[in-house]
Order: structure tokens, then C-alpha cells, then sequence
């Protein structure tokens, strides 16, 4: 049940970020002036009558930001009361924390009439956010509990799957920093107002490299540029995958996703511009870019699984006849051990 | 000690007294041969009207004038019942004659030197009215009071982005709502907009001075009670940019210059 409710937290952050992302898109983020109020009212009495034109999006999102941040509360709790790993207890009240946070910052932006440093920050905080209620669906799912062990493959006369190395690790790590920091330049440039500081697409200024420069100029052709690392990352990425580690569906799924979508990513980015930012088009290319770091958080997080077993995961591994009770014995180390 | 004091005072008085009648007499004995400079004035002279003159002039616009953006106001279901007609952003408001342009903001940027001038009590007013700003354009002295007023059964945010005076952002929830803003810098010009609905918007000149218009739908502008000189006159519009002329008037004469813009991006000329 835990794991069910972490995924649903998960979809509802998605949710979260494409509100936000309308936000911005609409150059609504200044529609409702006052904060925490909403024209003086408390945010949760706000006459819906009210909710015209831009003031849609904005006090829109921060309503579903409450209930995320509520359904974050829940989720801490239930953490602390029935997680046996301490760590994870410990990395839902960190999540809490995120979400806070998040709010304050959100606040602050408004009230101090949307700074670019603040406003991404904003942006910079909602990804961790996200990617930490993507972890904790990852802890708690079965296949993270018992490891990956492929203790399955074994019982069925299959070959045993082969184990994570190091190389798939520091590869997958080093993608979903770069594309963080992708996503970074991009929120930058969204508050910057430098989304259209380059014009044209493929080109630039008619060229491949653009002719004059500014501040604007050049964190759009960072972005850019910031693009091409990402999308050949991650190419080395599901090369990597899928010459290693076919058999390994926990895998193999992620990096085909990842690909898919990656290149509906870059289509995204590219129409934004062709499109004079279009805000649901520009919107989507938010959201799709956090899809496309999580999807790496996953692989990466996968990837350190075996790092993280401790003593019962790795006994297990070599009695095979154990492996039912191998995640129970997982539990009871972790009691005292805050195991993975 | 008393009777020291008392002196110094009669003295001070005395000195004053010249000083401040001293520089009229010579304004008056120069205005017949030519103008004076205004920066010849003793510092906290005001205009003597029996000597002003006047410039006016028009603004025009040089070819056809580009078509302003239309505005959708689906967003608000207020809005659409309050504006019956289509509505076009007041980007180039040209007169009957197609070249006549409205909404051009003229003032005086230069040449009045020391002259000072009452902040006027009388505040002025600028209305959300059917999801428009009225006026669009408009003057303003320092520290005038600003009156906003929301006429609308739908709410305004009104946003000021001025980058020399403080930047506001406040909401009028209700129909009748007024507020009342100063600027306590000059600055040419102020953008206004409404973060709820996105078409609206206005600019605001905020001066030391009272010589400042806005060009009506037959593009003219008049700049009255100007005391004699040499002046820097400024033209600007929202989106085909600023341009100056120099004009010299003598006591109570007046001079017609014309202001003749392109639209957005080509060169602008004046006489």
C-alpha cells in the first residue's frame, strides 16, 4: 500500500509541474499579488467566481501544491511509522522538508516580484522534489527490496542475470547530473526571458554557431549545446544497457523510455521555439524534461542497488532456496542496520 | 546679545531679499532683445506666465500604419460581456487622416534649469474600465498623488515596472476599488499591465516639471506657459521609439515643431 501511495504522490508531482510550467508559460506568476492570501482571502476560500483568465494558473497551482505538499505530510508519516529502513524514514521527512521549502520559495518569488535567481531556484527545488518522490517509489517497490537478484532467474534454470558494474553506474550517474544541469540552464533561460533570445531552429541567426552575442544570447545557445551532451549521454547510455544488461528488464525499460523520450524532448524544445513559445507546447517541454531526469534517476538508482545490499541481501544471493525469505531476512537487518 | 542677533537676522533678510529680486530684473530687461537662458534663473524661480510662450505641434506617421493586435478576451467571461465590439491593441492609433498619431507622449527634457514647480494636489487618475486602461498614455508630476481605480465586476492586478522608482503589484478584487500611488523619481516612461489579463497595458511619464502631453486622435499636443528659451523637446511613442527637437521661443511667442515617426525599426525624422 506504501508503494502504491508513493506512486500516486509521484503522479500527482507530475501533475504539479505542469501547473507550474502553465505558470511561467502564461506570464501569470504575478496574477494573484499576495501571498499566502490570494486577493486577501485564505487560499483554500478563494471564491472559484474569482479564478478568471490568468489567475487560473496561477492560484491553480498553488492548490495543487497544497494538497502535493499534503499528500507529502501523509507520506512522511506513514514512512516514519512503518518503514523499517531508518534511512528512508529519514529521506521522507527530507522530502517534507523539499516541499516546504518549495512553498516558501514560491512565496518569496511572488512577493518579491519574480527575481530570476528565486524564481529558479523554484524551478531548480521542484525537480529535487520530484526526483525524491520518484526514490521513494524506487525504495519501496518489491523489485529495490529484493534486489535484483535475479534469485528468480535461478529457481527457473535461467541464467543468472549479470551483475551491475561500475561503468553502468558512473555512466548513468554522470547523465542524470548533466541532465539536471540541462535543466537548470533551461529554467535560466525561461526566467531570464531568454526563451526566444535565439530566433530560428535549427540555425542560429542563420548559422551554426550564432554570429553576435549577449548574456541572453549565450545561455539559450548553452541550452542548446546543453542538449546535444544530453542526448548523446544517454544514446552511450542505452548502447551501454542494451549490450550489457538486455536480460535486466529493470534496465532495459527505463533506458528504451528514456530514449523515446528524449527525442520527443528535443521535438518539444524545438517547436517551443518555432512556435514563438507556445505555452502549452513550452509547458510540455518542462514537464517532458523531468520526465527524462527521473527516468535516468531510476536507471541510476537501479544501478547502485547492488551497493547498497548489506549482509542478507548478499547471502541470498548465494542460497538460492533462501530467496523467499531473503526479503524478510532484508527487513530484519535493516532494523538494526538500515539496510536497502 | 539680543539686540546682536536682532542684526544679524535684518541683515539676513535684507540679503535674501536681493538675491531673489535682483535675477527678475534682469530677466525682464533681456526678454526684448533675446531669450534668456532658463539656467540663468536663480535657483527656486517660477514662471512668470505675463512672459510664457508656447510650442505645439503634431505627431504624424510616416506610411501606412502597421494593423494593431487583436485581443481575445475569452480568458474572462467579464470581460467579453463588457466590450461589445472587437478589440485591437492601442499600439498605433493614427487619426482619420491614416497619419496623425495619437497617444505619443511629448515633454520637455531639457532647458528649464533652475525653475521650480508645485506638485499639483489634484491626483491623477488612471481607470480599468471594460478590461482597458484609460487613459492609455499619460503625464504625471513627482509625488503627485496617482489615483487607480478598478470600474470593473472582475479583478485587476495593477503592475508597475518602473526601473527607477519602485516596482507595485496590487490586487483590486472589487468593482470600486481605488488606491492611490506616488513616484517619488522621475522617469520616462512607466509600463503598466495587469498580470490577469495579459492584453492590457499603459505607460505613465513621470516629471519635474508640468510641460508634458499626450497627442490626441489628430496627433496634436500643446505645451503651454513656457517661460522663454532654449528647449529639448521629446517625443515618444510605445513602440516607434523617442526623438527630440530643439526649439527656441522668445516672451510670449509660440512655435509649431512636428514629430514624424516610422513604425518599429525604421529611422524617424522631425521639424
Amino acid at each position: 500500500m506504501l508503494h502504491r501511495f508513493s506512486k500516486f504522490l509521484v503522479a500527482c508531482t507530475v501533475i504539479l509541474i505542469l501547473a507550474g510550467s502553465l505558470v511561467t508559460s502564461h506570464d501569470a506568476g504575478l496574477s494573484v499579488p499576495d501571498w499566502p492570501t490570494s486577493y486577501g482571502w485564505n487560499m483554500f476560500t478563494f471564491p472559484p467566481s474569482m479564478w478568471v483568465a490568468n489567475i487560473l494558473y496561477e492560484h491553480g497551482h498553488r492548490l495543487i501544491a497544497s494538497t502535493v505538499g499534503f499528500l507529502t505530510v501523509i507520506m512522511a508519516v506513514w514512512l516514519w511509522i512503518a518503514e523499517p529502513r531508518r534511512w528512508l524514514r529519514w529521506f521522507g521527512v527530507a522530502a517534507l522538508g523539499s516541499v516546504i521549502a518549495q512553498g516558501v520559495l514560491g512565496g518569496l518569488t511572488v512577493l518579491f516580484f519574480l527575481p530570476a535567481a528565486i524564481s529558479t531556484a523554484h524551478a531548480g527545488l521542484a525537480e529535487i522534489f520530484f526526483c525524491m518522490t520518484v526514490a521513494i517509489a524506487i525504495f519501496t517497490s518489491p523489485g529495490w527490496i529484493a534486489g535484483y537478484d535475479g534469485n528468480e532467474d535461478r529457481r527457473e534454470g535461467r541464467a543468472v542475470r549479470t551483475p551491475m558494474e561500475s561503468p553502468l553506474r558512473w555512466l548513468a550517474t554522470t547523465a542524470t547530473v548533466l541532465i539536471y544541469s540541462q535543466i537548470l540552464i533551461g529554467a535560466t533561460m525561461r526566467h531570464t526571458g531568454a526563451g526566444l533570445a535565439i530566433p530560428d531552429f535549427p540555425l542560429m541567426f542563420g548559422h551554426l554557431i550564432p554570429d553576435h552575442w549577449s548574456g541572453a544570447i549565450a545561455i539559450h545557445f548553452a541550452h542548446r549545446v546543453g542538449a546535444l551532451f544530453v542526448t548523446t549521454c544517454l544514446l552511450a547510455l542505452f548502447a551501454h544497457i542494451r549490450s550489457r544488461y538486455n536480460e535486466r528488464p529493470e534496465l532495459m525499460r527505463p533506458a528504451t523510455l528514456i530514449v523515446a523520450l528524449v527525442a520527443v524532448q528535443v521535438t518539444l524544445g524545438a517547436l517551443t521555439v518555432l512556435s514563438r513559445r507556445d505555452p502549452l507546447i513550452n509547458s510540455f517541454h518542462v514537464v517532458c524534461g523531468a520526465l527524462v531526469l527521473t527516468t535516468s534517476l531510476v536507471i541510476t538508482l537501479r544501478s547502485w542497488r547492488e551497493r547498497f545490499a548489506f549482509g542478507p541481501i548478499r547471502q541470498a544471493q548465494t542460497t538460492s532456496e533462501r530467496a523467499p525469505s531473503s526479503v524478510g531476512a532484508v527487513r530484519l537487518a535493516s532494523d538494526s542496520r538500515g539496510g536497502a | 546679545m539680543r539686540l546682536r542677533n536682532t542684526w544679524v537676522g535684518l541683515l539676513g533678510i535684507a540679503l535674501a531679499t536681493t538675491l531673489a529680486c535682483g535675477g527678475g530684473s534682469q530677466e525682464t530687461s533681456s526678454t526684448a532683445a533675446k531669450p534668456e537662458s532658463p539656467s540663468a534663473a536663480p535657483a527656486g524661480q517660477k514662471v512668470d506666465t505675463a512672459t510664457a510662450g508656447d510650442v505645439k505641434g503634431v505627431a504624424m506617421l510616416d506610411g501606412a500604419a502597421p494593423k494593431n493586435e487583436p485581443i481575445k478576451m475569452n480568458a474572462d467571461p467579464v470581460c467579453v460581456k463588457e466590450n461589445t465590439t472587437p478589440q485591437f491593441q492601442e499600439t498605433y492609433e493614427v487619426g482619420s487622416d491614416g497619419k496623425s498619431l495619437a497617444n505619443v507622449f511629448v515633454y520637455v527634457k531639457d532647458g528649464l534649469g533652475n525653475y521650480v514647480f508645485d506638485t499639483p494636489t489634484k491626483p491623477a487618475t488612471i481607470d480599468q474600465k471594460s478590461c482597458r486602461y484609460h487613459p492609455h498614455v499619460f503625464g504625471i508630476m513627482v509625488n503627485q498623488p496617482l489615483e487607480i481605480v478598478n470600474s470593473d465586476p472582475t479583478l485587476h492586478n495593477i503592475h508597475a515596472l518602473p526601473k527607477g522608482n519602485a516596482e507595485f503589484n496590487n490586487g483590486q478584487p472589487i468593482q470600486g476599488m481605488k488606491m492611490t500611488h506616488t513616484f517619488d523619481k522621475p522617469e520616462v516612461m512607466v509600463p503598466f499591465k495587469c498580470d490577469v489579463h495579459g492584453w492590457m497595458n499603459a505607460y505613465v511619464g513621470v516629471m519635474t516639471n508640468p510641460y508634458f502631453a499626450v497627442t490626441d486622435k489628430d496627433g496634436k499636443f500643446d505645451l503651454p506657459n513656457l517661460p522663454p528659451g532654449t528647449y529639448t523637446i521629446e517625443a515618444w511613442h510605445e513602440k516607434a521609439g523617442a526623438q527630440t527637437a530643439s526649439v527656441t521661443i522668445g516672451a510670449k511667442e509660440t512655435k509649431e515643431i512636428t514629430f514624424t515617426f516610422k513604425a518599429a525599426g525604421a529611422t524617424a525624422t522631425n521639424n
